[in-house]
């Protein structure tokens, strides 16, 4: 068992359970909100430019579109090749208040046959991959109300 | 503002494991051969760079030089990775405006790996390229499955449509010498193709391969000199980036810009990089005899019908399925058969796609003319936000 958890990218999200969240950046100027996140210069060419404060997005969105990766993703992606490809989800989700579509793997066992364009899902704390000493974690979406 | 296209040539694409030097060297002499031009004539080197052979391309245009035999002409190497064509078309065509040079020769070639394209290796975690891979294993046809879905949701559009496309494609394709699948395709052996990116299959996604392609341009008074009185004339090069926000998912990125501040641009980018050409042209669509767009994939192509104006957006199923698109139709578009039919080679297929204009304009594209072609539009977009269309008229 990995003894040690560790976000495959430092600062894109934190929190447990309800709690987790994508984590931004919001331009006290403007307002603008980035993801990934900026913490140099805001990227508004109307703006002159503020401080970037963290800010953790909306829990929920609605999906702009979906699909799947049926064919093993290459390197950097890790996977386990001495097992056989187990094709997973991809979902863009539209954040209403923040007006950004995020980009992230679906949660284990949904399918692109579980969802609709328009439909509601919720960030959730996940794991791309695991070795010996690390469990890399990362944000899953997840239709509303979907339990693991 | 026009230069002259006096020579167009082309290696043909494939899968044939020699180096990207070789493609490009016998693209540029083809080009030279075909415009009358002796390559010590020729006083600038524009080359398009391949990210493979390390250096990117050996920088290209030094290695086509030395290969072809250092004669000291000006260099110049571009990458804007799938635009990297339209951005050598440009820098040529403004040192020939300039009156830097007369005749400018501008080769793209690549040598593309098995597979999907990956991100260069290494630890990169500040390269949006790297992170998508590493964090969400999205291939590029991912993004393409993400944008056909999409479609379907909001158009309507099916994976029967999407599947017209390649059959168009392949048709065309079937008829030119240059292609690397020359063979036609039916909707049923699309459906049968495997899921790559749901709903798209491996026939509605684009391969990679290897190729070269190469034009001589020059100044209109070179190309009167030369006894040329009617060259086909490049008269738009757009190579214009996205406004903030952009609010559709590019490739490579995890998110879009938000538009909570500063609200969503009238036109996408995709739209403003037609809209740019078209202006710098003084045309619009319904002066275009015919376009080359970029199908990464089938749906793809349907996208850029819209943002190209022939139709309405949303209507670029409807379009395809009147025909109008196909050869004898409104405004047919890759009748070179497409990257449906070439598979891609990254800095040589805007290239390419000129070179087909070339040849349709001239009337000199055998079984593949289009009766009558007057005016043609190239239309692609390259990673990180490079825009790129080319007007050539005749
Ligand atoms: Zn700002």
């Amino acid at each position: 068992m990995p003894h040690t958890r560790t976000p495959v990218v430092d600062g894109w999200f934190a929190g447990e359970g309800d709690g987790f969240r994508l984590l931004g950046t919001r331009c006290s100027s403007c307002a603008t909100v980035f993801f990934p996140r900026e913490d140099v210069h805001c990227r508004n060419p109307h703006c002159d430019g503020g401080s970037l404060e963290e800010v953790p997005l909306s829990r929920s969105g609605r999906v702009w579109s979906y699909t799947d990766s049926r064919y093993r993703p290459p390197s950097p992606y890790v996977s386990d090749r001495e097992l056989p490809w187990e094709p997973y989800a991809l979902i863009a989700v539209e954040l209403e208040a923040e007006r950004i579509v995020v980009l992230g793997q679906a949660a284990p066992g949904v399918t692109v046959a579980d969802l609709t364009v328009g439909m509601e899902v919720e960030v959730v704390p996940g794991v791309l991959h695991e070795d010996a000493e690390t469990a890399w974690t990362t944000w899953h979406w997840r239709p509303t109300g979907v339990r693991a | 503002m026009d230069v002259a296209v006096l020579g167009a040539g082309m290696h043909p694409w494939g899968k044939w494991g020699r180096s990207f030097v070789e493609y490009g060297t016998a693209a540029a002499r083809a080009a030279l051969a075909d415009a009358g031009v002796d390559w010590r004539e020729v006083g600038s080197v524009v080359g398009a760079d391949t990210v493979r052979g390390g250096y990117p391309g050996y920088v290209a245009g030094a290695t086509f030089a030395k290969a072809l035999g250092w004669q000291g002409a000006r260099v110049a190497s571009v990458y804007a990775a799938c635009a990297s064509g339209a951005q050598a078309i440009a820098t040529a065509r403004a040192q020939i405006l300039a009156g830097l040079a007369d005749a400018v020769l501008v080769v793209g070639a690549d040598a593309a790996p098995k597979g999907f394209f990956r991100p260069a290796g290494g630890d990169r975690p500040d390269d949006p390229d790297w992170l998508r891979f590493r964090v969400l294993g999205a291939s590029n046809p991912a993004y393409f499955g993400l944008y056909a879905r999409r479609r379907m949701a909001v158009h309507g559009d099916t994976p029967e449509d999407f599947a017209l496309v390649k059959v168009k494609n392949a048709a065309m394709g079937a008829l030119n010498p240059y292609a690397r699948y020359r063979k036609r395709v039916t909707a049923e052996e699309v459906a049968a193709s495997a899921v790559v990116a749901d709903p798209l299959r491996l026939l509605d996604i684009c391969a990679t391969s290897d190729g070269g392609a190469a034009l001589v341009l020059s100044s209109m008074e070179f190309a009167h000199r030369r006894g040329v009185t009617r060259p086909v004339r490049i008269r738009a090069v757009s190579t214009v980036t996205p406004r903030f926000p952009n609010t559709v998912l590019d490739l490579p990125d995890i998110a879009t810009d938000s538009a909570v501040a500063v609200g969503a641009p009238d036109e996408t980018f995709r739209a403003s990089i037609a809209r740019a050409a078209y202006e710098e042209a003084g045309a619009g669509p319904g002066d275009l005899s015919l376009a080359e767009v970029y199908d990464l994939s089938t749906a793809l192509e349907l996208q850029w019908y819209e943002d190209l104006g022939l139709c309405g957006e949303g209507e670029g199923a409807k379009l395809l399925r009147e025909g109008a698109t196909a050869p004898g139709g409104r405004i047919p578009v890759n009748a070179s058969g497409g990257l449906a039919s070439f598979g891609e080679a990254v800095p040589a297929q805007a290239i390419a796609q000129v070179c087909e204009l070339t040849w349709q304009l001239r009337g000199t594209a055998g079984d593949r003319q289009i009766t009558g072609a007057r005016v043609g539009i190239s239309a692609n977009q390259g990673l990180f936000g490079h825009g790129s269309s080319v007007i050539a008229v005749r």
